[in-house]
């Protein structure tokens, strides 16, 4: 069954017409990974559906009821919470507080300690750190941290932007089988791309965005067959 | 190469250098000649510092409510000091009947908890008000906008005030439990500083606290740093932006009853001084810093109590003591221009909205 479903999105900013009536869907259980070129519009859909811009035409539908015109602040209440591009975190925040951020939604105690050990043993490295200044923590372990503090809200559906930007391969692994366990603890993701190799490698579907448009959408596997695909973002002639 | 480093150093840099030479040298030879000539007493000094605390203590409250509200938008509240005006000027009118029953002396803890109270909740209603009406509609406009609308409200609170309770100074009721002083040594201490020092004290720390620990507080701090971030989280940052202005409001309410125990009087005028005062300490603790706006406060009130006599006196001029609203804004000048960052902050031109 259809958790997300966007149809005939148009956003704009301003007068720049940035999304031009895109539908995607993303089934409950499912990873799928939106990819395109710089400037197609993935941050613009995930920043859509967050709330943090309002379609001027469109549903954003979760589970049923449109989301579209919410205030950002209520979506994660709905259960998504968003790893934002260039992962967002409060720079002049502790680790900790950080994570706690995260769980702003959230009211139990007892559930914050054990998520917070969730965290911890999912990324060992912020346990470490947690009392320092998260703007002085390397990039690799702000995209930890990012991660963290959205699963601390306990989403059901996870939108993700860019988490391999700038990371060394080694992190990029490790981000990525991150995204898989999650995944296999029954969070749905949203994964926005550039790396399209690595996205489609661990995703079930996949739509290719271009210029505000989807081009493409197919299972994964078909996607990284796809000539123009393997073409434009597999760098492969 | 040398083309190149002469295009970096131009004209007002080499104005600006002879400038602050010539003050540190003016501010170092008065100092020597003041200390010197040894007209003044140890004791005479001390007062001069337990009088910069309290009178920085007042500033340092008021200051908080500017570095919150710019934490927070990137944006000067200048209406700020109208704010801190209608909380001690309404207090005035509760001050004046407990004088008249006699509860002022005979109770005074709990009536001047009551002032507090009063200031404090009209200051904060006042201060709510004026973000709702005042910026909130302009969030999105450009930043010279909300700085004329803040000038306006500032405008329209004073004439407001002045309609309602008439334009004469009116003199609070002095507190005779509140009469007299302590000593020890040569440190000298009247009962009003320490009631104003401790007080000040006590309320910056429930606001670090407040900042620091609370769910509100740290949600305070991320909606500082990235609105938009803070907003996934789950956080009504219009909320946080109202808790906010009521905060600083509440302090420069309190600030008000302070400033009316130590001045004793009260007009529809009287935040435009402490107002531009606690705004330079402000920008000198570094504008959005809340531990700089502390330090900032009390630094000026020291500067300014102690600053008159040690600079100028050695230099023979006479009757140093009226200029000291001038060494406080030759302070903010030089900040702004030597130091934009101020003590402990980032640089106010370069953050930006
Ligand atoms: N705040 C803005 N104001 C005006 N135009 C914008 C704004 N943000 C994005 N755009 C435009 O909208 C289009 C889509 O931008 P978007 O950020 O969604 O791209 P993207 O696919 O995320 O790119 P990237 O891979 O570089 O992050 C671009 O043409 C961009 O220039
Ligand atoms: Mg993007």
């Amino acid at each position: 069954m259809a958790m997300l479903d966007l149809t005939d999105i148009h956003t704009y900013y301003g007068n720049i017409h940035a999304l031009k009536g895109i539908s995607i869907t993303v089934n409950k259980g499912e990873i799928v990974t939106l990819i395109g070129a710089n400037g197609a519009g993935k941050t613009t859909t995930l920043r859509t559906i967050t709330g943090l811009l309002k379609p001027r035409v469109g549903t954003v539908k979760l589970d049923g009821e449109d989301i579209a015109r919410h205030k950002a602040n209520d979506i994660v209440y709905k259960g998504i919470a968003m790893v934002p591009e260039g992962r967002g975190i409060f720079a002049r925040l502790t680790v900790t507080e950080n994570l706690d951020m995260g769980a702003y939604s959230r009211n139990s105690k007892t559930e914050y300690d054990s998520d917070i050990q969730r965290i911890f043993s999912l990324f060992p490295r912020l346990k470490e750190r947690r009392n320092q200044i998260a703007g002085t923590l390397s990039g690799g372990e702000q995209q930890m941290l990012a991660t963290g503090r959205a699963l601390m809200a306990h989403p059901t559906l996870l939108l993700m932007d860019e988490p391999s930007m700038g990371l060394a391969p080694v992190l990029v692994e490790l981000i990525f089988e991150t995204i898989q366990q999650i995944n296999k603890e029954g969070v749905t993701v949203l994964l926005v791309e550039q790396n399209a190799l690595m996205a489609l490698s661990i995703a079930n579907r996949g739509y290719v965005l271009q210029s505000g448009a989807i081009v493409l959408q197919d299972s994964a596997e078909a996607l990284k067959k796809d000539p123009t695909v393997q073409k434009a973002y597999l760098g492969m002639e | 190469m040398r083309q190149r480093f002469l295009n970096r150093i131009n004209f007002t840099d080499i104005a600006l250098g002879i400038i602050g030479a010539a003050l540190v040298g003016l501010i170092v030879i008065g100092s020597f000649k003041t200390l010197a000539e040894g007209n003044y007493t140890t004791r005479q000094w001390l007062d001069f510092v337990v009088f910069g605390i309290a009178q920085g203590s007042i500033y340092a409250l008021i200051a908080l409510g500017y570095t919150l509200v710019y934490g927070i938008l990137r944006m000067i509240n200048f209406a700020h000091s109208e704010v801190f005006m209608a909380g001690s000027f309404t207090a005035y009118f509760a001050a004046v009947s407990m004088a008249k029953s006699g509860f002022l002396e005979s109770n005074t803890i709990i009536a001047v908890l009551i002032l507090f109270a009063i200031a404090m909740f009209t200051s904060t209603a006042i201060g709510v008000l004026v973000e709702r009406v005042a910026y909130r509609p302009l969030r999105r406009a450009p930043r010279l906008v909300p700085l004329i609308t803040a000038i306006g409200a500032s405008f329209v609170l004073q004439y407001t005030f002045k309609g309602l309770y008439g334009d004469q100074f009116k003199a609070y009721p002095e507190i005779d439990t509140l009469k007299g002083s302590y000593t020890w040594g040569d440190i000298n201490i009247t009962k009003v500083q320490v009631v104003v020092i401790l007080s000040a004290a006590f309320l910056m720390l429930l606001l670090y606290l407040y900042v620091q620990f609370t769910k509100t507080g740290k949600a305070m701090r991320a909606v500082a740093e990235d609105k938009d971030v803070a907003a996934l989280m789950g956080i009504d940052v219009d909320a946080i932006i109202v808790r906010t202005f009521a905060l600083g409001a509440a302090l420069a309410g309190a600030a008000g009853i302070l400033y009316a125990i130590t001045f004793r009087q009260v007009n529809f005028f009287m935040g435009f001084i402490p107002g531009i005062k606690a705004f330079t300490a402000a920008v000198l603790g570094g504008i959005g810093n809340i531990p700089g706006a502390m330090l900032g406060g009390i630094f000026l009130g020291l500067f300014e109590s102690i600053g008159p006599i040690l600079f100028l006196d050695g230099l023979n001029v006479p009757a140093p003591y009226q200029l000291k609203d001038v060494i406080a804004f030759s302070m903010l000048v030089l900040v702004l221009l030597f130091r934009p960052s101020g003590i402990l902050g980032e640089r106010l031109s370069r953050t930006k909205a």
